[in-house]
């Protein structure tokens, strides 16, 4: 279960219906018969949540009780004699089924729970044929809960899953119980949505029909669904899930139990971003384009026009004027054969960080960037930092960890550029801007090194030197210091910053410095596979050295002549999306492999080959643990689309390389690496880039959390959401003030030349000289860099 | 002895006179034969032939898409499509029989909760493409409307006997 070690456990004897049973003292009945395999009928107990007892449904004959008790709450003493199939206990149960029947609605035939309906099994079992209640049901109104959530309320039992979800997993208390006896009714309390990033799993939770799926609503039974296991390619974290699947339709997925990553919970971007698959705008069969015009080509003709894009590019300027620009999210099997196809060509131009800007301390960075304290041991940390993460919404279920291990005890502290809604506590908290991130962390490895004494190696050693801890700094550096397991986390925000390098190198000192772990998030669901295959581009897979080619950044910085664009789309998926573009529209040649087709891509490139996004595709990621994880298609493959490492295998083949002849995805995962080189060794860095005067607005360009990559972008559902919301600017009330602005007011918002008008909000989570102005929306996809300078002007 | 006796019997075809006075009996007798189709036997009230879907009164289909004909049906002959309509109502966008696959059984009228597929008195019934072996919703909702008069009298007959 936890990663804690298991201390010795004092156990008592118990007899249940004849079989004795060893089990830990103070556990409940309901857990030793869970473990001994004997079924006790139940609600509202659940093994993650806290215990309620208030469905009765567990009631169980206890020798010398003087009535029935239920087994969930009752513990286990030594000597105790249980019956869970004795007259009385059956009498009680079927009591207790007739009463929960009472209020229930007859309505299973429309009711989406109807075939995987835990009251509807047990009333199998311990139900009357016949009721013998002819008074008037009850009946509840329906509650609106948001575009992710469908409610039927008349069917509720009260069980309070729901409520104990949201108020100790997801720390919300987003739902309650108002008024008593069959008047009690759950809901939100006042008319509202539920807003949890993990809000889903209270579908999952909830054991009758009074909570469903909405967008999956009335579409397909629980017996017509395949479940076909995958592993989620949003987070790094590849939660482990089923994708239900029905005449080769993804209809809906649902979390598969795994302790090493997301326990038994889903995130709402996992559970609805299948929804976007079948969305208009899918690639289905190859596109060419013939003088401007794009039309539908075969394969084999599209292939050719790939090939041949790629072989003019290499063979007219050498193969340094390719570039190659990967999604985060891609199988480890098409990283490993895009790096074997490029390198071949001569083109070590590789990578798959769009969204980074800052690669100075690429040398100095692990050979494969995994997690230090897997995803597991977080909930055991005593102390924790944030740096630049929104940790709920980057990944929810790491979210949850930091905040188990708060729930725990554990300390957590922030550096961040924007105070984020947590659902934990902060001890300590510097919300500063951007710009001044590095300082607030030079700071705070300051008073580690003035306290402790470590060496701060040279090239930090100017700035820390500089730096003037205060009292909070210090504490910070003290919590980390006093901590057993102490935790450092960088998440998207320091990863995707401009000074990114002095962020990880500071954040790996004050690690080290402090005895804590260090654990770097990136964006995209498998980066670390993309570092472990060698889709970085200074080196091959494993680490292996390779001559060092250009950076995500560099490559269009300094526009290559052909690019080859690997599922994403550049006016969402980049860093700067201005930029993209302007290095994609001059290029002579730009080959797109692409799920979806925007108009990003239709306008730049001439061929576009249809890949197969993940739930359809065959491959393997590692997750931030490097644990790997193993893609089955889930869903038929939609129209003429194929998996990336067969259209790679095809280009190499058709380019005439030496080594594309695999016959299936077995040959590739044998000529890739499986683990990072033992005896990497990083090398230090000997200077970072200075950083910038700090004067003036800076972006906090947050990606939203449903904005992460194609498929998510096209969920509708995710989209209506509240979190989707993204056509503001929001700036500190003394910035709104010199401004001369207020609240709701049109302001235009400026970066490289390019300029829109954004409405202005008004919030003290921002600190003065930010502007939080997002990512990978539609507003501000001409705008530049996520993370710099940019002029807000009253409009 | 005996067997000289039986010889002597079979040549005066006595079991071939016998043979004929059964049918001279049977040619006096009244005709158990109709002349079909101008004239048909009576059938019973359960008789299962062609399916149909009803409506309510109110002309709303009864039909709520909770797939339990398609889930009983054991020779898979029935295919059922559902969405949530716009007045948000549970309903079918598709719900096709295979007539071919059919096999009469009846277990898809005994599963609907809300008597919508019933399996009408309808024998007489063909089709000139392979393809018309399945009916669609519209056609299934078309033959309930036509014989509705029909197929509630009968459920009517045989309610006492449920």
């Amino acid at each position: 279960m936890s990663a804690r070690p298991e201390a010795v456990v004092e156990t008592v004897r118990i007899e249940v219906d004849g079989i004795a049973l060893e089990v830990p003292k103070n556990s409940m009945i309901i857990e030793a018969t869970d473990r001994a395999g004997i079924d006790i009928p139940r609600f509202c107990y659940h093994p993650k949540l806290s215990i309620a007892a208030n469905c009765r449904m567990c009631l169980v004959d206890v020798e010398k009780a003087p009535k029935p008790l239920p087994a969930c709450a009752t513990p286990v003493m030594d000597g105790m004699k249980v019956y869970t199939r004795s007259r009385r206990a059956i009498d009680a149960q079927h009591g207790v089924m007739e009463f929960l029947l009472i209020n229930h609605p007859l309505d299973c035939p429309i009711c989406d729970q109807g075939g995987e309906c835990e009251l509807q099994d047990l009333a199998m079992g311990y139900g009357r044929s016949v009721s013998r209640f002819t008074e008037r049901k009850r009946v509840v109104q329906d509650k609106n809960v948001g575009p992710l959530i469908q409610t039927d309320m008349t069917r509720c039992i009260h069980c309070t899953r729901c409520i104990r979800f949201l108020e100790e997993i997801a720390g919300t208390s987003e739902m309650g119980g108002v008024g008593r006896g069959d008047r009690l009714e759950i809901g939100t309390c006042i008319e509202r949505s539920i807003d949890s990033e993990l809000s889903g799993n209270i579908i999952d939770l909830c054991p009758v029909g009074a909570l469903t799926n909405k967008p999956f609503r009335y579409s397909a039974r629980a017996w017509e669904l395949t479940a076909r296991p995958s592993a989620a390619m949003h987070d790094g974290l590849g939660s482990s899930l089923y994708y239900h699947v029905r005449g080769g339709q993804v209809m809906r997925a649902v979390p598969r139990e795994d302790e090493a990553t997301n326990e038994a919970w889903l995130a709402d971007r996992d559970r609805y971003s299948h929804f976007g698959l079948y969305a208009g705008d899918r690639v289905r069969v190859p596109h060419v384009r013939d003088d401007g015009e794009w039309r539908e080509a075969t394969w084999d003709e599209a292939m050719a026009r790939a090939a041949g894009a790629l072989r003019a590019v290499v063979s007219e300027h050498g193969g340094e004027a390719l570039g190659v620009l990967m999604s985060p999210s891609a199988a480890n099997e098409e990283y490993f054969l895009a790096q074997k196809l490029a390198r071949a060509l001569g083109c070590g131009n590789i990578d798959h960080r769009l969204r980074e800007l800052d690669f100075t301390d690429d040398p100095a960075r692990p050979c494969v960037p995994q997690f230090a304290m897997p995803i597991a041991q977080m909930e055991a940390a005593d102390a924790v930092l944030l740096v630049g993460s929104n940790v709920r919404h980057e990944a929810p279920i790491l979210g949850h960890r930091v905040r188990k291990a708060w729930r725990a005890g554990a300390t957590v502290s922030a550096v961040n550029p924007l105070d984020w809604d947590f659902h934990f506590d902060l001890a300590h908290k510097l919300i500063v801007a951007p710009q001044r991130l590095v300082d607030e962390l030079a700071a705070i490895a300051s008073a580690l090194a003035s306290d402790g004494g470590a060496a701060v190696p040279d090239a930090l050693a100017e700035r820390v030197g500089a730096a003037q801890p205060d009292a909070v700094h210090r504490a910070i550096a003290e919590q980390l210091r006093q901590s057993d397991k102490g935790l450092v986390l960088l998440g998207h925000m320091a990863q995707g910053h401009f000074l990114a390098s002095w962020i990880r190198q500071l954040s790996g000192w004050i690690a080290a410095a402090s005895g804590a772990a260090l654990n770097v998030l990136a964006h995209g669901g498998n980066s670390v596979g993309a570092w472990l295959a060698g889709a970085v581009p200074h080196r091959g897979p494993a680490g292996a050295a390779v001559a060092p080619g250009l950076n995500a950044r560099a490559m269009l910085a300094e526009p290559r002549r052909g690019y080859l664009l690997w599922g994403f789309e550049p006016d969402f998926d980049t860093a700067n999306p201005a930029l993209a573009h302007s290095a994609l529209a001059g290029a002579e040649h730009v080959v797109a492999v692409a799920s979806f087709a925007t108009s990003s891509i239709a306008d730049v490139a001439e061929v576009i080959l249809p890949l197969a996004p993940w739930p359809e595709t065959e491959g393997s990621m590692v997750n931030v643990d490097g644990a790997w994880s193993e893609l089955h298609p889930a869903g038929r493959l939609t129209g003429e689309a194929r998996p990336g490492w067969k259209i790679l295998r095809r280009l190499g083949a058709e380019l005439g390389l030496e080594g594309f002849g695999q016959i299936d995805i077995g040959d590739v995962r044998r000529e890739m690496p499986t683990e990072p080189q033992p005896e990497f060794k990083p090398i230090s860095v000997a200077a970072l880039p200075p950083p910038p005067a700090a004067a003036g607005l800076y972006r906090a360009g947050e990606v939203p959390a449903f904005s992460l990559d194609p498929l998510c972008r096209r969920a509708d559902a995710l989209q209506e959401t509240a979190h989707a919301q993204s056509a503001f600017v929001a700036l500190h009330p003394d910035d709104a003030g010199r401004l001369g602005c207020e609240q709701g007011d049109a302001v235009n918002v400026s970066q490289d030349g390019a300029m829109v008008s954004l409405p202005l909000r008004v919030s003290t989570r921002v600190p003065a000289g930010t502007a939080w102005v997002r990512s990978a929306t539609c507003a501000t996809r001409v705008l530049g860099d996520g993370s710099g300078p940019i002029a807000v002007e009253a409009g | 002895m005996q067997a000289v006796t039986r010889y002597l019997r079979s040549l005066m075809l006595l079991e071939l006179l016998r043979g004929l006075s059964v049918t001279l009996r049977y040619f006096f007798r009244p005709k158990f034969t109709v002349r079909y189709p101008e004239e048909k036997t009576p059938k019973s009230n359960r008789f299962r032939g062609l399916h149909a879907l009803r409506r309510y009164p109110n002309g709303e289909e009864r039909c709520i898409a909770c797939k339990l004909c398609e889930a009983v049906c054991p020779a898979l002959a029935i295919t059922i499509e559902s969405t949530q309509r716009e007045d948000g109502t549970r309903r079918t966008t598709r719900y096709d029989i295979d007539l071919f696959k059919c096999i009469y059984c009846g277990f898809c009228e005994e599963s609907c909760p809300v008597d919508s597929i019933v399996e009408t008195d309808i024998h007489e019934f063909h089709m000139e493409q392979r393809s018309e072996s399945i009916v669609t919703k519209p056609q299934l909702l078309a033959i309930g409307d036509r014989f509705e008069a029909q197929i509630a009298a009968n459920r009517e007959r045989d309610a006492a006997y449920r």
